[in-house]
C-alpha cells in the first residue's frame, strides 16, 4: 500500500435549527484515513451524513469542526484537484458532450489542441465515441452520468469523489456503469471515493467498505474487501460476496430501523 | 368536444388562429357598414384601409413609421446594454442585490408615462425626450427580471464547475451567463413589447412625428379610419419584432431544443 492522500480528521457538521429549532447533527466528528489508488465506498441509509461527508471533502460544505487534508494540505475549498460526479445531471446543457469534457480544462487554460486529445481519449473511455457534438439533453441518464465522470477524469485530480452518481439509474443501467468505472479505475487506479446506498454495489465496486450509521451520522464499521480484480459482474453471485452481502445488509437494516425510529 | 390538453396538428392551429382575425373583422365590418355605430366614433374596416393607404403613399405615415421603431430600438437598446449587466451582477452576488434590490423594485413602479411632463423639462421635446421615457420604462424592468433569473440558476451546476476548478469570476462569465442567456433573450423579447406601448404614450405629448403624433393629429380631424390604421400597424410591428426575436433566440440557443 502506497501512503495516504486523503486524511479526514475528525470532521463534524451541525446544521443549524430552521427558525429557532434544535441544530441537526448530521455528522459526528469522523476520521478516515485514504490510501493512493484506493477505491473506498462510503455506505449508509439516507440521512447519515454521507453525502454532507463527501461534499466537506469537495469543499462544497465547510466542517463545524475538524479538517480535511488532501496530501498534507488543508482543504479550504472546491478545486480541481477533487473531481466530483454528483447524482443529479449536471452537465452544463448549452455546451456539446466534448466541451463539458474539455470544460475543466479550458479553465487550466490548455490549449486547444492538447485539450482535443484528452477529450478524445475520455470519450473512448467512457464509450460516448460518436456522441461528441451531441447536447446533453439529447443523451440518455446513463450517457450523461458517463459523460460526468469522463468531465471529472479529464481533468486529471488527485481524487474522484462520487455521489450516487448511478442513483437514478435503472438497474441495467447502473450494473453497466458499475463495470465500466471499475474497469477505469483497474486501468488507472485514481483514488476513488463513492458514496451509495446500495449494499451490492458498495462491494462490487471497493476496496473499502466504509459503513456509516443514521443520525447523527458516524463511520460504523470499515471493511475491505478482498475479492480480487479485474471484477466481472458475475462476481455478485460467488459466495464470497453474497457472505460480505449478508454482513452489511445486518449493519445497515441495523441502522435503517433506527434511522426509521428517529423520525 | 376535443379533450383537455390534447394537441392540435399545426395545420388546424393556422385555421383557427386566421379564423379569429377573420370573425373580428366581420364583427367589426358588420356593425359599421350595417349603420350600428355612429361613423363619427368608428370607422368602418374599408375606410380603414383606404385612410391607410392615403396615410402610406401621400402624408409620408412611413417615415412616421420609421422614426417610432428607431426611437423603441434606441430606448431599448440603451436600456439593455445597462440593465443586463446589472441584472447579472445583482443575481450573482448578494450583497449587491441587498444594496440595489430595494430601489429597483421602488421604481419599477414609477410609470414611465407620469415622467413625460418632467422629461420634456428636462431634455425638451426631442429625440431625446422619446428615447428616455423608453429607457426609464424598460430598465428597471430588465433589472430586476435579469437578476431573478440569474439568481434562480441551479446550484448543482455552479457546484460543478467550482469542482471543475473555476473561480469565482469564471463562474459567472462561464457558467451564470450562459445558463441564463435564453431566459435573458426571453426577458428582453417581453419588455420590447412592453416598450411599443411607452413610445406612443411619448409621443403623444409633445412630438411632431411618429405613429403616436400621428394619431393625435386625427384625433383632431376625427379621422378615426387612421387611427385605427396607425393602432394596427403598431399591432403588426409588435407581432413582427417578436417573430424575429423568437427566430433568433431559437437560433441562438439550439441546446435549448435539442
Amino acid at each position: 500500500m502506497t501512503g495516504t492522500i486523503l486524511q479526514i480528521d475528525s470532521v463534524s457538521r451541525v446544521f443549524p435549527g430552521v427558525r429557532g429549532g434544535t441544530p441537526v447533527r448530521a455528522l459526528e466528528p469522523t476520521n478516515l484515513q485514504v490510501a493512493e489508488n484506493d477505491f473506498i465506498t462510503i455506505l449508509g441509509p439516507s440521512g447519515c451524513g454521507k453525502s454532507t461527508l463527501l461534499r466537506i471533502v469537495a469543499g462544497l460544505d465547510r466542517p463545524s469542526g475538524g479538517r480535511v487534508l488532501l496530501n498534507g494540505r488543508e482543504i479550504k475549498g472546491p478545486g480541481a484537484d477533487r473531481g466530483m460526479v454528483f447524482q443529479s445531471y449536471t452537465l452544463f446543457p448549452w455546451l456539446t458532450i466534448a466541451e463539458n469534457i474539455a470544460y475543466g480544462l479550458r479553465e487550466k487554460g490548455m490549449p486547444k489542441s492538447q485539450r482535443q486529445d484528452i477529450v478524445a481519449s475520455y470519450t473512448e473511455k467512457v464509450g460516448l465515441r460518436g456522441f461528441e457534438n451531441h447536447y446533453p439533453k439529447q443523451l440518455s441518464g446513463g450517457m450523461q452520468q458517463r459523460t460526468a465522470i469522463a468531465r471529472a477524469l479529464a481533468n486529471d485530480p488527485a481524487i474522484l469523489l462520487l455521489d450516487e452518481p448511478f442513483g437514478a439509474l435503472d438497474n441495467q443501467t447502473r450494473g453497466l456503469m458499475q463495470e465500466l468505472l471499475l474497469g477505469i479505475w483497474e486501468r488507472e487506479r485514481k483514488t476513488v471515493l463513492f458514496v451509495t446506498h446500495d449494499i451490492e454495489e458498495a462491494i462490487f465496486l471497493a476496496s473499502r467498505v466504509v459503513v456509516m450509521s443514521a443520525r447523527p451520522g458516524r463511520i460504523k464499521a470499515d471493511i475491505s474487501v478482498e475479492l480480487p480484480h479485474p471484477r466481472h459482474y458475475t462476481m455478485k453471485t460467488t459466495p464470497e460476496f453474497s457472505a460480505l452481502k449478508a454482513q452489511l445488509t445486518e449493519e445497515i437494516r441495523h441502522e435503517a430501523l433506527e434511522a426509521d425510529v428517529a423520525h | 368536444m376535443p379533450r383537455p390538453l390534447e394537441p392540435v396538428s399545426q395545420g388546424t392551429r393556422v385555421v383557427l388562429g386566421i379564423s379569429f382575425f377573420v370573425l373580428f373583422f366581420a364583427a367589426w365590418a358588420f356593425a359599421t357598414l350595417g349603420g350600428f355605430v355612429s361613423r363619427t366614433f368608428l370607422a368602418d374596416p374599408i375606410t380603414m384601409v383606404q385612410d391607410g393607404w392615403l396615410l402610406l403613399t401621400r402624408f409620408g405615415f412611413m417615415s412616421d413609421i420609421g422614426v417610432t421603431v428607431w426611437r423603441v430600438v434606441g430606448g431599448f437598446v440603451l436600456a439593455s446594454v445597462i440593465a443586463v449587466p446589472l441584472g447579472i451582477m445583482m443575481g450573482a452576488y448578494k450583497s449587491f442585490e441587498a444594496f440595489l434590490e430595494p430601489f429597483v423594485s421602488f421604481a419599477r413602479y414609477l410609470p414611465a408615462s407620469a415622467f413625460v411632463p418632467l422629461l420634456i423639462l428636462w431634455a425638451g421635446i426631442g429625440e431625446m425626450q422619446k428615447l428616455l421615457v423608453i429607457f426609464i420604462g424598460s430598465v428597471f424592468q430588465i433589472i430586476l427580471m435579469v437578476a431573478v433569473a440569474v439568481g434562480n440558476t441551479r446550484r448543482d451546476l455552479v457546484e460543478a464547475a467550482y469542482t471543475l476548478g473555476s473561480s469565482d469570476r469564471s463562474v459567472v462569465r462561464r457558467v451564470l451567463i450562459p445558463a441564463n442567456a435564453p431566459e435573458i433573450a426571453e426577458i428582453l423579447r417581453l419588455v420590447l413589447g412592453w416598450a411599443w406601448t411607452y413610445v406612443i404614450v411619448a409621443e403623444l405629448i409633445g412630438s411632431s412625428s411618429g405613429i403616436g403624433h400621428m394619431i393625435i393629429d386625427s384625433q383632431a380631424l376625427l379621422a378615426t379610419g387612421q387611427m385605427i390604421f396607425g393602432i394596427i400597424v403598431i399591432g403588426v410591428i409588435g407581432l413582427i419584432s417578436d417573430f424575429l426575436f423568437k427566430a433568433l433566440n431559437r437560433s441562438l440557443f439550439p441546446w435549448r431544443l435539442a
